[in-house]
């Protein structure tokens, strides 16, 4: 997993609420047996029109956005299925952070295990990103890990929370299977002892 | 006195494996089960890194998604290799065979395309008594919530997790809070365990959930069948839970008692003893709790793009104009759009194309039975299309014995071999655009049933009782005739 420390990108809006994983990536790109060519599925139901063209109107077609590496969008984003291809699909596409009020579950296990940055804001400062966006697509935030802090273009720094185990992975870009795989003794101590 | 504890707690701490200051938890998965779309990538991630599964046999495949739900049993069209399956799509058909690969490499049990034990995953693992009370359970699928229906602790991770689980038995996991959801009363005919869960949702909405654990109780939890309780923990992530549970009881020893994976004989006698003593202590805490009246609950339904977008099946879709939350508001009329629906009027009489019967909320025999006997001696309308997909080859199996095959079939319906069909639309059985659907499924998501497609969710009675009037119709009305 490349390690993630900051970031300065613009941001693309996809101002919804409760943005489900089948929307993210739909269940007909999930017959893949590696991570490959997810990024062509990203959001496609909304993306893409009925005849396979681009959606002009959808975000993601703006040339305004292109290049933007942090996606803004609406609560509780990630609800639904426990695909991963969720974050394969985003990080694929070249997006590193995705903030929002608030992540489903696993959606947040899920980012955090690939190096995709769960930002949760409080609403009004949601609010703001989503008007300044709006006025000017150009509009840039910083994202520093390390001090767990989102910059805005006014420079008012707002923190947001990460445990400090999915911190330190994501600093130093390591697989959380590492330090599993380090308890091994104690998971035959466990086994032993509790008869399993 | 040591302090009360929840089913929650006690499973929890009794998995815990390692707990370090600044790090989650390891915690021990007693039953690791695998399906072929969420599996492959972690299959591939053992094998870069040298690793072997560490546990096979507390690891079970099945196949699910992708496969069809017809084949020579219940088709003319031959295969084109001759053998029993007709899959025309390359890319589902390598992604099956490669769960074959894996398990053989890795020595997993699969129940795979031929096993007369395969299923839908959450259908099988309470099959076969591989489910039990006490287990930490763990899938690739966010419905694995359905396990917690027999007091047991079970969730949907990633594919990293699969792996994780794969390689150690264990996963890194933070505690999750705990909510307690009473469903008080005792339920009207006409009204199921998949209203029940439907009316949390809409109460608390998609999000409610986050972050804890459901806890299922009150007197018409206890009052469920096993499978009405399967119903009701299978949806807990469409609340936002990390899982669902109820309290093991009577009712549950006697569904697993002599099921292929349970303890027998003596060994029987003390798992219970020890399920005895799982339910929650008097008075102990949870971090949430809500209360819902079952006596007036009527026959839930969705009419919007998310499980919480769901009300009585008499009252009226609700206006965004009334909905003060201006994000709220751009929900709901998104949703309205996409559904093309007028806000404030009733759904009932809204004309249904396809009528699903299946998924892991409903496709188990319980719900095969209730909904032929309201189908049995009528006709699916004219205008509708019905499916009926056993959720396990043995229920197929049970069904067909029972003759309710030939009742789904009088009426016009399609009768189909197990799998997730039209829950996922991954195997061809799919909505066509503009289509409206009444589902007995879990997800009404934009598109989750095919491209363009329009969902309700509702009951398997709500379901037929739609199909054989070609439009939304209250069960209740047919079941008083
Ligand atoms: S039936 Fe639907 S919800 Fe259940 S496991 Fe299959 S695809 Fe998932």
């Amino acid at each position: 997993m490349e390690p993630f420390t900051t970031l300065t990108s613009k941001y693309m809006p996809l101002p919804y609420n409760d943005v489900d994983t089948d929307q993210i990536i739909p269940a007909s790109y999930l017959k893949v047996t590696n991570k490959d060519g997810l990024a062509e599925g990203l959001f496609s139901r909304w993306r893409y029109q009925s005849d396979g063209s681009p959606d002009p109107e959808f975000a993601l077609n703006k040339s305004d956005h292109a290049g933007a590496r942090i996606l803004l969008a609406g609560d509780n984003f990630g609800c639904g299925s426990s695909r991963e291809h969720a974050p394969w699909a985003l990080m694929g596409y070249g997006f590193r952070a995705v903030i929002s009020t608030s992540f489903a579950d696993i959606f947040r296990n899920n980012a955090l295990k690939n190096g995709l940055l769960p930002v949760a804001v409080d609403a009004q400062t949601y609010r703001q990103l989503l008007s300044l966006v709006e006025e000017e697509p150009e509009t840039a935030v910083t994202i520093n890990l390390a001090a767990q802090t989102l910059t805005l273009p006014d420079g008012r720094a707002v923190s947001f929370p990460i445990d400090a185990f999915s911190k330190t992975c994501m600093l130093q870009g390591v697989d959380q299977l590492g330090y599993l795989l380090k308890q091994s003794d104690k998971v035959l101590a466990y086994e032993k002892a509790a008869g399993k | 006195m040591s302090q009360a504890k929840t089913l929650f707690d006690k499973i929890w701490e009794s998995h815990v494996v390692v707990n370090e200051p600044g790090s989650p938890s390891v915690l021990y998965i007693d039953l690791h089960l695998v399906h072929e779309v969420t599996s492959p990538q972690a299959f591939s991630g053992l094998r870069q890194k040298g690793l072997r599964v560490r546990r096979p046999d507390r690891t079970v495949a099945t196949m699910d998604h992708g496969i069809p739900t017809r084949n020579l049993v219940n088709s003319d069209q031959l295969s084109v290799n001759g053998g029993q399956w007709v899959i025309q799509d390359a890319m589902a058909a390598k992604q099956l065979k490669q769960l074959e690969t894996n398990c053989r490499d890795f020595d997993v049990p699969l129940y795979g395309m031929d096993s007369p034990n395969r299923g839908i995953v959450h259908v099988i693992g309470p099959e076969l008594g591989l489910t039990q009370p006490g287990k930490t359970i763990v899938c690739g699928d966010s419905h694995t919530s359905t396990h917690g229906a027999f007091g047991a602790l079970a969730f949907g991770i990633g594919t990293s997790e699969v792996e994780h689980v794969l390689a150690t038995q264990t996963l890194l996991q933070y505690r999750p809070k705990t909510y307690r959801v009473n469903f008080a009363g005792a339920l009207p005919p006409g009204v199921t365990a998949k209203d029940m869960i439907l009316a949390l949702i809409a109460k608390i909405g998609v999000g409610g959930g986050t972050g804890h654990v459901f806890e299922y109780t009150g007197t018409a939890v206890s009052q469920l069948s096993m499978e009405g309780r399967m119903t009701l923990c299978n949806m807990s992530i469409e609340g936002g839970g990390r899982a669902g549970m109820v309290a093991p009881d009577d009712t549950t020893f006697e569904y697993i008692a002599g099921r292929e994976f349970v303890p027998k004989g003596a060994a029987w006698e003390q798992a219970i003893a020890q399920w005895r003593a799982l339910p929650s202590d008097e008075g102990a805490a949870y971090d949430k709790e809500v209360t819902i009246g079952v006596d007036e609950l009527e026959p839930m339904i969705t009419y919007g793009t998310n499980p919480g977008m769901g009300m009585g099946i008499s009252t009226a879709v609700p206006d965004p104009a009334a909905e003060a939350d201006l994000s709220k508001r751009a929900s709901l009329q998104k949703a309205l759009d996409y559904m093309n629906l007028p806000p404030g009027k009733p759904l009932l009489g809204h004309p249904v194309d396809v009528v699903f019967v299946g998924s892991c909320t409903n496709s188990r025999i319980s719900d095969l039975r209730q909904a032929a006997a309201l189908i049995d001696g009528r006709k699916v309308a004219a205008s509708t299309r019905m499916l009926v997909v056993p959720g396990s080859e043995e229920v197929r199996r049970q069904a067909e014995a029972e003759g309710l095959h030939h009742i789904f079939m009088a009426a016009g319906a399609e009768w189909r071999s197990a799998g997730c069909s039209m829950c996922i639309a991954m195997n061809g059985d799919q909505l066509q655009p503009g289509q409206y659907a009444v589902s007995t499924s879990n997800r009404n998501f934009e598109g989750r049933q095919g491209a363009g497609g329009r969902t309700f969710l509702a009951s398997p009675l709500t379901a037929v009782a739609s199909a054989v009037h070609g439009q939304v119709t209250d069960p209740r009305v047919m079941m008083s005739q």
